[in-house]
């Protein structure tokens, strides 16, 4: 299968300092692709330039053989390129259907309000939110309101969905709930970039890493091979813990 | 007239408009207030400074403490009755809240002093420099202006209270963490910013005729100055200010007296457009 | 709901139109400008109440409008085509201005309309080969029976209205009002969902402006006279979005509301309090914003509402 969102040469300078360096990389329909590194390697950036919140400075972005570098981040919505926010970003007086209808109705097929609403119910109940449908989202705990911002994502009928830090402050039953959710994204052929702090997290679902350490892809490949290579090793985990995924996967 | 008089008459101008609008800049910086009572915070000090001169005889140098002393305890009962209940709404309500202000405060002035316009003539004539012509109360009022918005600076950078300031400018919730009390320092900021309106009317008084009409020019004069050198800094408001007296002077030459202002506006929503932060940038906290 | 509320609009129309055949002149003079004011604020609604732009604005459409209708109409163009000349300018007008200044959010954009306001009438008062600077400008007056030009004022007027309160209702439940509520509550986030947020807030900007044009022409052939301090008031400017305020912000009936009530209560004031009338309009602004934050509508009525029908929710509307 041929490149589904491909980077090619991607620069990203802020007033003289370089967040991402020269990264070129590919996802093919369908993967899990998980986005690791340390704070501070451009790992969100990344995901602002390829949504055009950001464009790149130098480099090409291309989406189903189309450039879309220079996109808006509106149009890379539309285009189907979603994603979610570190800090979660709902529209805080709407209720929780409403904000899903907003993805629905904006960044989905062009349809009716109250169709969106009825599109929105059907996310929302895959995520697990539709009791709460009518509540204002500013009212969601933490750990819904990023099922919320996920909710809102599907609904934009994403064709790469970018889920940043989409587990960050939950804890470990609601982690494994997130990750069941992943894989069933991930079962109706939507490409998914994982960008994730916890190793056993990105373990766990992705088919292949990406590891950006100060802007620049330093490796690329098969999880358990990454993890063992020794850039990653120096620059990120540490051989500590290089050590211990190791005996892991022996064992 | 020669460029060299231009000039000057700018830079008298400009250090005016610095002193004028310093004070709305640091409380647009530090409460992220649009405080549209300044401009009749300037003309009450610039009638008081006037009355207290015409009617009993004191010298507007001895009173323009007492009136900024007078305006700091005006702004800081206004912000900690008023305004500090909304401080945190959305501009349009703080906005709006300061204008209704402004309105009562307004018609006080006109119903108590009626618009006529007012100055304080203390005919102090003129010197010539460099074949440059200047009026020594123009010069008198520079020099006060340049040095108010000097201390006010080495306030901010030197005093508790002003570092405070600066704290709660920069962050908040941080500030209040370490035990700033924060709707005290919001309520002495407004203070400040009134008393540096009241010395900037005084000091008004003694150059220009004062009337209650003119309280939305200083106003816009205010914004202007903000918007060209950037928010809540003092740097900023010293470049704003010189920049728009110059501006202001020279366009009044070319394009005819009438059009001075239209320019400032016209520079300021260019900038606005261009460059939000100001020609010093929004860094300059202090 | 819907229904209902299009049919208490219609009620208070014709309230409105019923006025010349059962009240004096002066009440009718008082219709026509709350008819005017009406079609003002629902026109900021749109940019204010809507989008959640601090627009200050309006005077400047309103203004334009006065300077555009009269000027026309002084070549000899037909007073009607005069009033469409207007509406086009004023919405090209803001169709160009709102791309510019649409970029800055908060209180950066607050004091740009506010100085769009400034310019324009510093532009206006000095160029006085076209507009008569600051001597004003009069504009042709109708020679019919001064009740007959008084009725024909306020049915244009509440036709205005009519036209700016179909176009609320319209965008309320259009994806353009959706839009634009996303976009006052987070517009990072509406960019994201995929709202084309340029092209939404120019659209809101130019329906914010495009009528108040229209009533500025329509009002300067009324009164027959304009000059720059009286079409572009900062006053009119602060008083539209109160209005607003008043009613309910970004509510269908907000606006009549907040209206009715305001030019009522000035009304009053202005008969018997004349050298106070500012500080009173003050003392409203002051109450308005400590005892009715969210307006009329949204303090009282709608939460009696919710409650009667038992599903006010925990913790709604701040």
């Amino acid at each position: 299968m041929s490149d589904y969102l491909r980077l090619e040469n991607v620069s990203k300078t802020f007033g003289g300092i370089r967040a991402v360096n020269d990264v070129s990389f590919a996802l093919k329909q369908g993967e899990i692709v998980g986005l690791i590194g340390p704070n501070g390697a451009g790992k969100t950036t990344l995901v602002n330039v390829i949504t055009g919140v950001h464009p790149a400075s130098l480099g090409r972005v291309i989406f189903q053989g189309e450039e879309v570098t220079r996109q808006k981040p509106f149009q890379a919505a539309r285009r189907g390129l979603a994603r979610t926010f570190q800090i979660v970003q709902p529209f805080p007086e709407m209720t929780v259907l409403d904000n899903v209808a907003a993805g629905a109705l904006f960044g989905g097929s062009p349809e009716g309000l109250a169709e969106a609403r009825e599109h929105a119910h059907r996310h929302l109940a895959f995520v697990g939110l539709d009791p709460i449908a009518d509540q204002p989202a500013a009212s969601l705990t933490l750990p819904n309101r990023k099922r919320l911002e996920l909710a809102k994502s599907l609904a934009m009928n994403p064709k790469v969905l970018m889920l940043d830090e989409v587990n960050a402050g939950l804890n470990t039953g609601e982690i494994d709930t997130a990750l069941d959710l992943i894989r069933r994204i991930s079962e109706r052929g939507i490409t998914i970039l994982l960008i994730e702090h916890l190793m056993k997290v990105v373990m766990s679902v992705s088919q292949r890493l990406l590891v950006l350490h100060h802007g620049a892809l330093i490796a690329e490949g098969e999880p358990q091979k990454v993890v063992n290579d020794q850039h990653v090793v120096e620059a990120y985990l540490g051989e500590k813990f290089a050590k211990r995924l190791k005996e892991m996967g022996h064992a | 007239m020669d460029f060299a008089q231009i000039l000057a008459n700018g830079v008298v101008l400009g250090a005016l408009y610095a002193c004028l609008a310093v004070g709305f800049s640091l409380v647009w910086g530090v409460l992220n207030v649009i405080n549209m009572l300044h401009g009749s915070f300037i003309i009450l000090g610039g009638y008081l400074t006037y009355f207290a001169w015409q009617m009993f005889g004191i010298h507007p140098l001895i009173m323009l403490p007492i009136v900024a002393a007078f305006l700091f305890v005006v702004g800081y009962a206004l912000q900690a009755i008023f305004i500090n209940k909304v401080v945190t709404a959305p501009v349009l309500v703080t906005l709006t809240l300061t204008f209704g202000l402004d309105m009562i405060l307004y018609n006080l002035m006109t119903v108590y002093f009626s618009a006529t316009p007012r100055q304080v003539t203390l005919g102090l004539g003129s010197i010539q420099l460099f074949g440059v012509y200047l009026p020594v109360v123009r010069l008198l009022g520079m020099a006060l202006a340049l040095l108010l918005t000097g201390l006010l600076y080495v306030t901010l950078r030197g005093s508790r209270i002003g570092r405070a300031i600066v704290a709660v400018r920069m962050d908040r919730s941080a500030a209040a963490l370490m035990g700033i009390r924060v709707n005290r320092i919001y309520a002495i900021t407004f203070g400040i910013g009134a008393l540096m309106a009241g010395a900037a009317g005084a000091l008004f008084a003694m150059v220009f005729p004062i009337t209650t009409n003119l309280s939305g020019v200083f106003l816009g004069k205010a914004f202007v100055v903000c918007v060209i050198g950037g928010l809540g800094s003092v740097p900023g408001a010293l470049v704003g200010g010189l920049a728009l007296g110059i501006i202001e002077s020279f366009s009044g030459v070319l394009l005819g007296p009438q059009h001075a202002l239209t320019v400032g506006f016209l520079v300021m929503l260019l900038l606005l457009i261009v460059r939000p932060t100001g020609l010093v940038g929004v860094k300059g906290y202090e | 709901m819907r229904a209902a509320k299009v049919l208490l609009f219609v009620a208070w129309i014709a309230v409105l139109a019923a006025t010349p055949f059962f009240a004096d002149n002066n009440i009718v003079r008082t219709a026509i400008m709350l008819a005017m004011y009406s079609v003002l604020a629902y026109s900021w609604n749109f940019i204010g109440g809507f989008t959640g732009y601090p627009s200050f604005a309006t005077a400047a459409f309103f203004g334009l409008g006065c300077y555009a209708g009269a000027i026309v109409e002084h070549a000899g163009v037909p007073m009607a085509l005069a009033w469409i000349a207007a509406t086009v300018f004023v919405a090209l007008f803001a169709a160009v201005l709102g791309a510019i200044v649409l970029r800055l959010r908060g209180h950066y954009f607050a004091i740009g309309s506010i100085a769009i306001v400034e310019v324009c009438r510093l532009v206006v008062s000095s160029w006085s080969s076209l507009t008569g600077g600051g001597n004003g400008l009069n504009v042709p007056l109708l020679m019919w029976h001064p009740n007959t030009v008084a009725m024909f004022f306020l049915y244009v007027m509440l036709g205005l209205l009519a036209i700016v309160f179909a176009i609320t209702v319209f965008v309320d439940n259009h994806r353009l009002g959706f839009g634009l509520k996303c976009i006052r509550q987070n517009e990072d986030a509406a960019d994201m969902v995929g709202v084309n947020t340029t092209r939404y807030k120019v659209i809101a900007f130019v329906l914010s402006a495009f009528l108040c044009g229209t009533a500025g022409a329509v009002y300067a052939s009324w009164v027959g006279y304009i000059d720059p301090t009286d079409s572009f008031q900062i006053l009119l400017t602060v008083k539209v979005p109160v209005m607003t305020l008043l009613g309910g912000a970004g509510t269908v009936l907000g606006p009549a509301i907040g209206t009715a009530a305001f030019v009522v209560l000035e009304e009053f004031f202005w008969a018997n309090f004349l050298s106070w009338n500012r500080a009173i309009l003050g003392l409203i602004i002051v109450f308005l914003i400590f005892f009715l934050p969210g307006g009329l509508l949204n303090t009282s009525f709608r939460r009696v509402v919710r409650r009667l029908r038992g599903r006010e929710s925990a913790g709604a509307s701040a």
